[in-house]
C-alpha cells in the first residue's frame, strides 16, 4: 500500500521532469491531462528514463497508452516501485 | 515553368541575427570570425521560440527555425499562410545535421550505458530535422525533406525548390541551409584534413591563406510561384533566374584542379536563366580561403565567363562570417541578393596579396558600388562546391 510520503515523493520527481520537458509549473495538476500541457510520446519516453533511474519502475509503451493524466502516470509509479 | 521569385529572406550568421545585419556588417568590413571560427555567440533560441520547442531542437534547427521566421515574416505570412498547405513545402539542406546531438549522446552511451540515450537523440540530429521543424511550426504539408551535400548543401537545396515551384509540385517553398558544427569532432576531423586554417583567418585568394575557418548559423528564402506571388500583392525581392548542378567525380575532397566541375554548373546556370556571361554583373563566390578551392574557383569563372570575368566584381562572404558549410550557399545566395537589390558590392576581406594567377577583381579591402549596364536589373552568380565534388550554382536577378 502506497503511502502519503511515496507519492510526494514521486510526484516531485514528476512534476520536475515535465518542468524539465517544458511543461508550465502551474499547469500541472493530478488531473491535468498530457495533452493539456502538451506533453507527448517523446516525453514520456524520456519521463519513463527518468522513473527508472529514481525508482526503477519501467513504461512499456503499452503502459504510457493508458496513461493519460499526470496522476495517471504518479499512481502508476508508486503503486509499482 | 514557373518564374521563381524571393519574397522573403532570413539568417542567423556570426553577424548576428537578420539578413541586413549580414550583408551591412559584411559591407562595412566586420568579421564575425574569434579564435580561429566563427560562431553565432549571441544567438539566443529563447528568443524565438518557447523553452519546450528550443528543447526538441538541435542547434542546427534551432537556427533554421529562427531564420524561417524572419523569412517568413518579410513574405507577410509568418502567421498565416496565403496558399493551401499542401502546396508549400520546405527544402533544407545541411551538411551533417544535429552532430552536436550525436557527441552528446554518444558520451552518454560510453559513459552512462546504452539505456540512457535520449529518446529524442535520433529526432533532434537526423539531417531532415530542420525542414521537418520548418514544416511542424508553419504548417508546410506539400514536400518536405532535408538536401546533403556538404557545402553545396543550401545551394543544392534552393536549386530543387526552385525546381519544385518551377514544376508545379508546390506554390511556396521555404528552402535554405543551416549547420552547427562547431564541435570537439568536426574541428579535429576538419583539422585531420588540414583544410581548416592554423593561421585563424580568412583571406580568400591571398597568396598567404591557408584554409577555412569554420562557422556556423542558417539562411533561409521564401520562394513563391511568381504567378501567385503578384496575385497576392506580395513583395517581390528578387528572381531566380536560374540553377545549374554537376558533380566533379573526381576525389572525396579536393576540387578537379581546372575548375572544369564547377565551371559547368555555372555555364548550366547561365544556360537555365538563358542568360550569356556578358549579362552576369557580380560573382558571390564560393571563396573558402583554400589553396586548392580559390585556384580552380578563379580558372572555374574564367571558363565560364570568358573574358567577362575579368570585368565583374567577385567577392567572398565567407572573408566576414567563416564557411557556414551546409548553411553558406544559403547565407550567400541572401548575401547575393542584398547586394544586387543594394547595387553595392561587399569585399573580399583580408585581402591584400593576391596570389599568383589569381587576378580577378576580388573587390579587395572595401565595398564598392555595383555598376550595372543597361538600366536594367542587376544579376549575379551564387558559386556553391562542396566536398564530394558537388556544385551548385544561382542565378539571382534583383527585382
Amino acid at each position: 500500500m502506497a503511502t502519503t510520503t511515496d507519492t510526494t515523493t514521486v510526484e516531485k520527481v514528476v512534476y520536475d521532469a515535465l518542468v524539465t520537458f517544458g511543461a508550465e509549473r502551474e499547469d500541472i495538476k493530478r488531473d491535468a491531462t498530457f495533452e493539456q500541457i502538451d506533453i507527448d510520446s517523446l516525453d514520456l519516453a524520456e519521463l519513463s528514463q527518468v522513473v527508472e533511474d529514481e525508482f526503477g519502475v519501467t513504461f512499456k509503451s503499452t503502459d504510457v497508452e493508458q496513461l493519460k493524466t499526470v496522476g495517471d502516470a504518479v499512481d502508476f509509479i508508486v503503486a509499482r516501485k | 515553368m514557373k518564374e521563381v521569385v524571393v519574397t522573403g529572406v532570413g539568417s542567423i550568421t556570426p553577424l548576428g541575427a537578420g539578413a541586413s545585419t549580414l550583408y551591412e556588417r559584411w559591407a562595412a568590413g566586420e568579421v564575425g570570425i574569434r579564435d580561429g571560427e566563427a560562431p553565432c555567440a549571441d544567438f539566443d533560441p529563447l528568443e524565438f521560440f518557447s523553452r519546450k520547442e528550443a528543447r526538441r531542437a538541435d542547434r542546427f534547427t534551432q537556427f533554421a527555425l529562427a531564420a524561417a521566421q524572419e523569412a517568413l515574416g518579410q513574405a507577410g505570412w509568418a502567421d498565416e499562410s496565403p496558399y493551401d498547405p499542401a502546396r508549400t513545402g520546405c527544402i533544407l539542406g545541411t551538411g551533417i545535421g544535429g552532430l552536436g546531438t550525436l557527441e552528446a549522446n554518444l558520451n552518454v552511451l560510453r559513459d552512462e550505458g546504452p539505456e540512457k540515450v535520449a529518446p529524442l537523440a535520433v529526432p533532434l540530429m537526423m539531417g531532415n530535422a530542420g525542414s521537418a521543424a520548418i514544416a511542424m511550426r508553419h504548417d508546410l504539408r506539400g514536400p518536405v525533406f532535408g538536401v546533403v551535400s556538404a557545402c553545396a548543401a543550401g545551394a543544392n537545396a534552393i536549386a530543387a525548390a526552385t525546381r519544385t515551384i518551377q514544376c508545379g509540385d508546390a506554390d511556396a517553398v521555404v528552402t535554405g541551409g543551416s549547420e552547427a558544427g562547431l564541435t570537439a569532432l568536426a574541428r579535429a576531423a576538419f583539422a585531420a584534413l588540414d583544410a581548416t586554417s592554423t593561421s585563424g583567418v580568412c583571406r580568400p585568394f591571398d597568396v598567404r591563406r591557408d584554409g577555412f575557418i569554420m562557422g556556423e548559423g542558417a539562411g533561409v528564402l521564401v520562394l513563391e510561384d511568381g504567378d501567385r506571388a503578384r496575385e497576392r500583392g506580395a513583395t517581390i525581392l528578387a528572381r531566380v533566374r536560374g540553377v545549374g548542378q554537376s558533380s566533379d567525380a573526381h576525389h572525396l575532397t579536393a576540387p578537379r584542379a581546372d575548375g572544369s566541375g564547377a565551371a559547368a554548373a555555372m555555364t548550366a546556370a547561365l544556360r537555365d536563366a538563358g542568360l550569356e556571361p556578358e549579362d552576369v554583373d557580380y560573382v558571390n563566390a564560393h571563396g573558402t580561403s583554400t589553396p586548392l578551392n580559390d585556384r580552380s574557383e578563379t580558372m572555374a569563372i574564367k571558363a565560364a565567363l570568358g573574358a567577362h570575368a575579368g570585368e565583374i566584381p567577385v567577392s567572398s562572404t565567407k572573408s566576414s562570417i567563416g564557411h557556414l558549410l551546409g548553411a553558406a550557399g544559403a547565407v550567400e545566395a541572401i548575401a547575393t541578393i542584398e547586394t544586387l537589390r543594394r547595387r553595392r558590392v561587399a569585399p573580399t576581406l583580408g585581402l591584400e596579396q593576391p596570389d599568383e594567377g589569381l587576378d580577378l577583381d576580388y573587390v579587395p579591402g572595401q565595398a564598392r558600388e555595383l555598376e550595372v549596364r543597361d538600366g536594367r536589373q542587376p544579376i549575379g552568380l551564387s558559386n556553391s562546391l562542396g566536398f564530394g565534388g558537388h556544385n551548385a550554382v544561382l542565378v539571382l536577378e534583383a527585382a
